[in-house]
């Protein structure tokens, strides 16, 4: 079986988000791949929530409208998503709370209500009771899924298995979704999002601290560091707010502690005045920046990719910074190490720029297929003659040292400063502090060429191709999944600065008609590309806070002749 | 160690007959003083936010952190919690740390973060040449208030109290030796130490001839009391009015620190990559 969707829905509080990880869960004991599209309104109770999981035996990160499986908790679920119905599609419903008037596909009721009342359990449980129900139908195994119930429910794991199992045997089997586990030789992969890979892989390359004040849709960074980070050292600080987030983080740089911090687009405006501090200071940090719909409060839940042109000038004054934009779990893993890195190579600001799909998302994660990427040493002073934190260098990198050093004084300085660190209002010292900041960018644009920063995601058939689809962050899977589909190359920009020019020169070769794929509505990418001499021919954007999926993406093209 | 050797080739600009003299005097005796007891001179970091004040790092050859405006103590707390070893002394304004960086100073002390703040308390927007500040009194006609201020003044002290700061006092920039010996208590007290130094700007807010008619050292004060320092706190509220002014400290105690809660050290890079898979193991 190529693809396999299966939405699960109801209200916040059902806890849908757990049940589409358990059914991921499920798929990925079998072999297959899994990408998880998690929708939900800002509310704690109540709304309508649904997680979309598609299966695959190939690597996705994109969804697609159609479902094989509906699985629907209340009739609100029906209703909306009745429309992503096949023929062929099932639908499993709560047979106390829902009717399936109008619905001409096959289904199975079962009476979830009334199995929690007769087991005395709460209503919490009635996902695991819809999920046994679940296996029955698509032919998952029972020991399947109870291993994986035994294995993540942390609460009332007993009560839960009698209730799932209540579930499966009063279910019809209607499905063999066939193991892929004898032809793929390896163990099911770990599940986990975005912001999960972002933690991680900044923890590869030796955070020593995170500090961040929640917000959506970035917090669930700060919630994995605060539970996993200090087996690693890792201090975890949630401040009074994002000012103080930023000032912490430069805090922790001076005294040597690599730091990390977190935020979305409202919280990184309050960030900004400290960035600049970095930029002037030559202070390492590293920022998660995770879009959501602007402007201001926007939909909080909900996607966007409007933040870049905000994110390559945020701050007064001109100063290096580093940006990738990850595009699923496993770029999002390697490229944040690489941020971490590069932030103290080069002593200057780094951005790991996500979006709500990518940090939210959950994705089957291959480690070793992440990349290899290990914590590189900053350059340190020598400890020879007095110390200088500014001192002019061939590269514009001025070796660190961090207190106490036994008859040194270590300055850091906002205004203009001298080599030792003292403030100066002298001209000529001014342009030369200038041009050595500046001179850092060089360099690290130079470093970028280790680097796959940009990427031709369609190998093979992209090779011969005459149209490109040109697109950055979340957008890579959508548009890797189509242009091998249609046959053409689809290219993703990781690294956004120092631009990747010549990069992206290489990967256009052959190319006539170049497509921006983006979700904004000012094809923000494009422009940034036209500044650098690369003609966007066409644009097709999303800005309704919702991920392309494969389908409209692939109408969108169509539309245009391609 | 002479309290020369700490100072450095910066130029000092500060108007003649600042009262920052007497607070840069007085830190490099202290500094010098503690180095050859318990703190030696290359464990203590200076941290400033903007404006008048903040000048003094510039002076001061010790590991320093001029930071911006209003932000020094999420600095500060972080350098702390980074090297609980170090020594963190803070200098800030009445408009850097009671105006543009409030919410940072209240924090501080509700952390009880193990760090000094000096609050330069003026009275006045020096550096820009002579606003109203928080600590201005009712009335005060400054440039952005020309017909008199009408908000009543903060009472840092009070402020701070109410906020859990474990080290409260207050010094005036005639009277070098309390000051001194505040600037030593607040340093070695555990726990955030707050300083208001009443310190003259003479440009902008001469107060000389008022806090030296008004101002007087505490006698037989109980600092270990709230009650107590609550009411000497409140005995002068930075209005115009002719009551006398206390100086000295007005409470100290011992309470649990933020800088406690972070212990631990960083795995070596084998071990880490072992937890890490170890964690992943978690999400299968």
């Amino acid at each position: 079986m190529d693809n396999f969707s299966t939405l699960i829905g109801g209200i916040a509080g059902d806890g849908i988000n757990e049940a589409g990880i358990t059914v991921a869960r499920l798929f990925c004991r079998l072999g297959y791949n899994i990408y998880m599209y998690y929708d939900y309104p800002s509310l704690i109770r109540g709304g309508h929530n649904f997680s979309l999981v598609r299966a695959s035996s190939k690597k996705i990160a994109a969804h697609m409208d159609q479902i094989d499986i509906l699985i629907a908790l209340n009739q609100e679920t029906i209703e909306k998503h009745a429309v992503r119905l096949k023929d062929s599609s099932f639908v499993i419903y709560d047979a106390d709370k829902v009717m399936l008037e109008g619905i001409t596909q096959k289904g199975c009721g079962l009476p979830i209500t009334s199995i929690l009342k007769e087991a005395g359990a709460p209503a919490v449980m009635k996902n695991t009771c819809i999920l046994g129900g679940y296996c029955k139908v698509v032919g998952i195994n029972w020991s399947i899924l109870e291993s994986v119930l035994k294995k993540h429910m942390e609460k009332k794991l007993e009560q839960n298995l009698l209730v799932a199992r209540q579930g499966y045997d009063q279910a019809i089997e209607s499905y063999r979704i066939d193991s892929l586990s004898s032809k793929i030789e390896r163990n099911p992969l770990p599940i986990i999002t975005g912001n999960q890979a972002i933690s991680l892989g900044l923890i590869k390359a030796g955070l020593g601290a995170y500090v961040a004040y929640p917000m959506t849709p970035s917090s669930s960074v700060l919630d994995f560091m605060a539970k996993f980070g200090p087996q690693f050292g890792i201090k975890v600080i949630h401040p009074e707010n994002e000012i103080a987030v930023m000032l912490m983080a430069q805090g922790f740089a001076y005294a040597g502690v690599k730091c990390a911090v977190g935020t979305s687009g409202g919280g990184f405006c309050l960030m900004t005045e400290g960035l600049s501090l970095a930029g002037m200071a030559e202070i390492p940090v590293v920022v998660v920046m995770v879009q959501r719909t602007g402007p201001s409060t926007g939909l909080p839940t909900y996607t966007g990719q409007g933040d870049l042109n905000f994110i390559l000038s945020a701050g007064q004054g001109e100063f290096p910074r580093f940006v990738v934009a990850p595009g699923d779990a496993e770029d999002a893993y390697y490229w944040s190490a690489v941020a971490l890195n590069m932030a103290w190579k080069y002593q200057v600001p780094s951005f790991i720029l996500s979006d709500k799909i990518v940090s939210e998302s959950q994705y089957n994660f291959e480690l070793a297929g992440a990349g290899t990427v290990e914590e590189e040493a900053t350059q340190q002073w020598s400890g020879q003659g007095k110390y200088q934190r500014y001192s002019f260098t061939d590269n514009g990198v001025s070796p660190m040292a961090f207190p106490p050093q036994k008859g040194q004084a270590i300055k850091t300085d906002s205004y203009m400063h001298d080599e030792f660190g003292i403030t100066t209002e002298d001209a000529m010292l001014n342009k030369k502090m200038t041009d050595k900041r500046l001179l850092k960018e060089r360099y690290l644009a130079d470093d970028l060429e280790r680097y796959e920063a940009v990427k031709v995601l369609s190998e093979g058939n992209g090779e011969s191709a005459k149209t490109a689809l040109l697109c950055w962050g979340s957008n890579k899977g959508v548009c890797q999944e189509a242009a091998e589909k249609l046959g053409l190359r689809a290219i993703q920009v990781l690294v956004l600065s120092p631009f990747p020019a010549k990069q992206l020169k290489d990967a256009l070769q052959g190319i006539e008609r170049l497509v921006a794929v983006e979700c904004n509505a000012t094809a923000q990418l494009a422009r940034l590309g036209g500044f650098f001499g690369f003609e966007i021919d066409d644009r097709i954007l999303k800005y309704d806070g919702r991920p392309f999926s494969l389908n409209d993406l692939e109408s969108e093209l169509g539309r245009r002749g391609i | 160690m002479n309290p020369m050797d700490l100072a450095t080739y910066g130029k000092n600009t500060w108007c003649p007959g600042c009262g920052n003299f007497s607070i840069l005097s007085a830190i490099r005796s202290v500094l010098a003083e503690l180095d050859g007891q318990m703190q030696s001179i290359e464990n203590v970091v200076l941290v400033s936010g903007i404006g008048c004040h903040a000048k003094i790092v510039d002076l001061m050859n010790v590991n320093s952190f001029y930071s911006i405006h209003g932000r020094v103590l999420p600095v500060a707390t972080a350098i702390k919690l980074a090297n609980p070893d170090l020594t963190v002394i803070c200098f800030s304004g009445d408009g850097d740390s009671l105006a543009e960086g409030l919410d940072h100073l209240v924090f501080a002390a509700k952390r009880n973060i193990d760090v000094t703040l000096i609050l330069h308390d003026n009275r006045v927007y020096g550096l820009t040449t002579g606003q109203f500040t928080p600590t201005s009194p009712l009335g005060f006609k400054g440039k952005s208030t020309p017909n008199g201020s009408f908000e009543h003044p903060l009472n840092p002290p009070e402020l701070m109290l109410a906020s859990g700061a474990t080290y409260i006092a207050r010094g005036y920039t005639h009277g070098i030796g309390l000051l001194q010996k505040l600037f030593r208590e607040a340093i070695l007290h555990k726990g955030f130490s707050f300083v208001d130094v009443l310190q003259v700007c003479v440009s902008y807010n001469n107060l000389y001839e008022a806090y030296n008619k008004r101002t007087y050292e505490l006698k037989d004060h109980d600092a270990s009391s709230y009650e107590e320092a609550q009411k000497v706190i409140r005995s002068w509220n930075y209005d115009g009015s002719d009551v006398p002014i206390p100086l000295g400290k007005f409470y100290e105690a011992d309470a649990r620190r933020l800088d406690q809660a972070y212990r631990g050290s960083m795995p070596n890079a084998l071990d880490r990559d072992n937890s890490i898979s170890e964690l992943l193991e978690n999400f299968i």
